[in-house]
């Protein structure tokens, strides 16, 4: 079998190449990048260009106008307070998941993607429902910066959960044990072999959540209440500003956002580009 | 798994603490939430919850949904399967950039997606102005929900197929091609067969996502009552109406929706993969 199939490969390289001089990859290639042009680049570079439109002192201005300067140090404070506890969280669902066997824990499996599949307006008309001013449980977080924290936790929720499992259900348990038998404590095993194994998935977990956070929209309109300068999240006030048709207000910090966004997405690259070569 | 009778006893405080902790911040912030709303759409009964479902605002927000959530996740799919094809089979110069580019509308807030849209095919720019004359509308119509529904759902599809093409190789085809199929027999008989799983899988997904889309389809659809407002603009628009009853209605319709799809995608997942 081997052996035949060593015969045909380079065979059938030789005909393919004759017959045929690569024509389908220049044809789909070509579509796919004019697709992505048509739908991603050529209107995010317009983003950007209006956002320039009064030159950098205009950008600068929208950007440093009091509650557009207020949204985004509100959006990144946040979004930075989320990545960390998805971080602590996050890697503590997946290991109760993985190395717990809690009954049911097959139904919490499945509930962790639910911030996934549950449209972000949806998310927000429960969060209010929960801790908004008709609070079942008396605890009112309406129009509050913690209202917004609650929103970006649950949207955020699955992504370190979700990178860290995995790693976790593949790793060899052989070392702990070895560890355990020669008297490494709990903590010295999670610290010395857990740990570095999964440090790669957290970061690039975490990373997402930051991200995901950072963009944000609907989940928060409801909560936030968004009070200009003390509850209103970048995108929000993006959308505020779409809505006065003040095209640079919003092409300008849209262009904060997606720099950050495009700063996190390259350490995500770099962080996957370390995992793989660590396996 | 032989764990010993001493590190499992010292292991049990531990253990509990993390059981607690982590139970009791998954039930504030994912099952009481879906409780409160469950039990604020059906406190009165089954009748109010049927009559807002089914009145004319809510009939028509569920079909503009299920047009712009369909056609974008159709594009998706080719647009998906054909990324996936070029990124794994071919080696070309650009070939990371262009697969980190798919990636990017994950990174980018769906308000955003909005803007550089309307800023693009709005009817006071270029293009905008030149499609109006040609009769086509973008932005503050269907197309331009399209739009902005495929752009964040854009990755799902592919990164579904991404890892299946990579793993099945290209034998099986070559082999096919020796034996005089041509590029379209390949690909019906041999490439959708090995990618089927996957494929659905990146299909709910992106389902999923563009059924729930609000803040891109917020901008691009100028929340036109009856005319461009879909199913969880409507959401919104109920609730800021006060109509308190429809607005939980409709979101415990979507949220159904939503398990519904993950249900299903938990059967799809590839094995041993787990996001």
């Amino acid at each position: 079998m081997s052996a035949l199939q060593s015969d045909v490969r380079p065979l059938t390289r030789v005909r393919a190449r004759a017959a045929r001089p690569s024509l389908g990859p220049a044809i789909s290639g070509g579509l796919v990048v004019s697709y992505l042009s048509i739908l991603v680049l050529i209107p995010l570079g317009a983003v950007v260009t209006h956002a320039f439109d009064h030159g950098w002192s205009g950008f600068w201005a929208q950007v440093h106008s009091p509650f557009a300067w207020d949204a985004l140090k509100l959006t990144v404070g946040m979004s930075l307070l989320v990545a960390f506890i998805n971080l602590v969280m996050g890697t503590a669902i997946a290991w109760l998941l993985v190395r717990d066997r809690l009954p049911g824990r097959q139904i919490i499996d499945t509930l962790i993607d639910l911030p996934f599949a549950l449209p972000t307006i949806v998310a927000g008309v429960t969060l209010i429902l929960l801790f908004g001013p008709t609070s079942p449980i008396g605890i009112d977080l309406a129009y509050a910066r913690s209202g917004v924290l609650i929103a970006l936790l649950f949207v955020s929720l699955p992504f370190v959960v979700r990178t860290v499992q995995p790693v976790l259900l593949e790793m060899d348990r052989d070392m702990e044990e070895a560890a355990a038998s020669l008297g490494a404590s709990q903590f010295t095993i999670f610290r010395r072999i857990i740990l570095p194994t999964i440090v790669p998935a957290m970061a690039a977990g975490t990373t997402l959540a930051f991200a995901r956070a950072l963009s944000e929209f609907g989940s928060t309109v409801l909560i936030s209440g968004n009070l200009p300068g003390k509850t209103q999240v970048a995108a929000v006030y993006i959308y505020g500003k779409i809505q006065e048709d003040s095209v640079t207000g919003a092409a300008a910090v849209s262009t904060v956002l997606l720099v950050v966004s495009l700063v996190v997405l390259l350490l995500l690259n770099l962080i996957q580009g370390w995992v793989a070569r660590r396996d | 798994m032989t764990n010993n009778a001493v590190t499992d006893v010292r292991a049990g405080a531990s253990r509990w603490t993390l059981r607690v902790v982590v139970l009791g911040y998954l039930a504030f912030l994912l099952v009481l939430p879906v409780a409160v709303i469950l039990y604020r759409t059906f406190q009165h009964g089954l009748a109010p919850v049927v009559d807002a479902l089914t009145s004319a605002n809510a009939i028509h927000a569920y079909q503009v949904t299920a047009v712009v959530a369909g056609s974008a996740v159709a594009i998706n799919t080719v647009f998906g399967v054909t990324a996936a094809l070029l990124v794994v089979r071919h080696r070309f110069p650009g070939r990371r950039v262009l697969d980190a580019l798919i990636d990017l509308p994950i990174a980018v807030s769906p308000v955003v997606v909005g803007l550089a849209l309307t800023l693009v095919y709005g009817r006071t720019t270029s293009t905008g102005s030149w499609l109006a004359r040609e009769g086509i509308q973008i932005i503050f119509s269907i197309p331009g929900m399209i739009l902005a529904t495929s752009f964040v759902a854009l990755p799902l599809v592919m990164r579904a197929v991404v890892p299946v093409l990579e793993e099945i190789g290209e034998e099986q085809e070559q082999a096919a091609a020796t034996l005089g199929a041509n590029a379209v027999q390949r690909f019906t008989r041999i490439t959708l067969p090995s990618i089927r799983g996957a494929l659905a899988y990146g299909v709910v997904l992106s389902l999923a996502r563009a059924l729930g889309e609000f803040g891109a389809v917020a901008v691009v659809s100028g929340r036109v009552v009856g005319k461009t407002e879909t199913a969880s603009l409507y959401v919104l628009d109920l609730y800021n109406n006060f109509d308190q009853t429809g607005a939980y209605a409709m979101a415990t319709s979507l949220a159904a929706v939503a398990v519904l799809s993950l249900i299903v995608s938990r059967f799809l997942r590839p094995k041993g993969s787990a996001a």
